[in-house]
């Protein structure tokens, strides 16, 4: 086992923990907190995979700007507490559910990659520039009008009506 | 010497992350918890396409660049989610989501 190895049981150890809490807990700030470190971890794989821009922008977007949006939003609706007040009724299907898509995906992995490795190779900012603005410019250019597009309709959206 | 690391675990983290993402979107009632969700669901798929990326190695290290066009979606999709979210509230004084039934059959 390599040191890479270790490092990244350690990350998914923590980020698998902080996602179940995410998904249990009754206290909604506490769901957005273990959401942080969940998105924290990830990030940290990342960074084991030697994915470093992509890290900082995990960090960056998830943790800075996103998980702020969720905040700011529970605070706004008054975001209840309790077991009855979060979850519904279909508890035990919904755990049948995640447990049987759980179980195909591990016994697909399983079957289809046991033993491979990855050798991860630095990637640098350049080479990630690079190729977005040489192979993929068009899906770049559709993602910025996407974006635009979403901004425009989230100001239309919870703007309120002058009377 | 060069680390490997096991490609089957970093999936096997992905397909935990991505069921627990199931699991919430399922059971959750309040529309805030279950956008937490479907983001824990989101970020199993670039934990994939970053993990295939490497594996893969091919020059335009596409997986990465498919990583951050679906982290941009992401943040499109939670705002327009919350800006909805907040107009659900000041509509109904509620954002649970068995409550929100105006279009049910």
């Amino acid at each position: 086992m390599s040191a890479q190895d270790a490092a990244f049981l350690v990350l998914a150890v923590i980020g698998t923990l902080a996602a179940f809490r995410l998904v249990t807990t009754r206290n909604v700030v506490h769901a957005a907190l273990s959401l942080v470190v969940t998105l924290g971890m990830v990030a940290g794989v990342y960074l084991v995979l030697a994915a470093e821009f992509l890290a900082w922008v995990q960090i960056i977007i998830y943790v800075g700007a996103i998980i702020v949006l969720l905040l700011f939003s529970l605070m706004l609706t008054k975001a209840p507490i309790g077991r009855d007040a979060l979850d519904n009724q279909q508890r035990g299907i919904a755990a049948l559910v995640g447990a049987a898509v759980l179980g195909g995906l591990l016994f697909l992995v399983s079957d289809a990659f046991s033993g491979d490795k990855i050798q991860p190779v630095h990637t640098t900012t350049e080479q990630l520039g690079s190729s977005i603005f040489k192979a993929f410019v068009m899906p770049f250019e559709v993602v910025s009008i996407l974006l635009l597009a979403a901004l425009i309709g989230a100001v239309a959206l919870a703007r309120k009506e002058e009377p | 010497m060069i680390g490997t690391i096991h490609l089957s675990w970093v999936l096997a983290f992905s397909a935990v992350l991505f069921a627990t993402g199931v699991y919430g979107v399922l059971a959750r009632r309040n529309a805030v918890l279950v956008l937490m969700s479907i983001e824990l669901m989101l970020n199993a798929v670039n934990v994939n396409l970053v993990a295939f990326s490497q594996w893969v190695k091919d020059a335009l290290v596409t997986g990465q660049v498919f990583a951050l066009f679906v982290i941009v979606v992401a943040a499109a999709e939670v705002g327009i989610g919350l800006a909805i979210v907040i107009l659900i509230y000041r509509n109904r004084e509620t954002i649970n989501l068995d409550e929100v039934n105006l279009l049910k059959w």
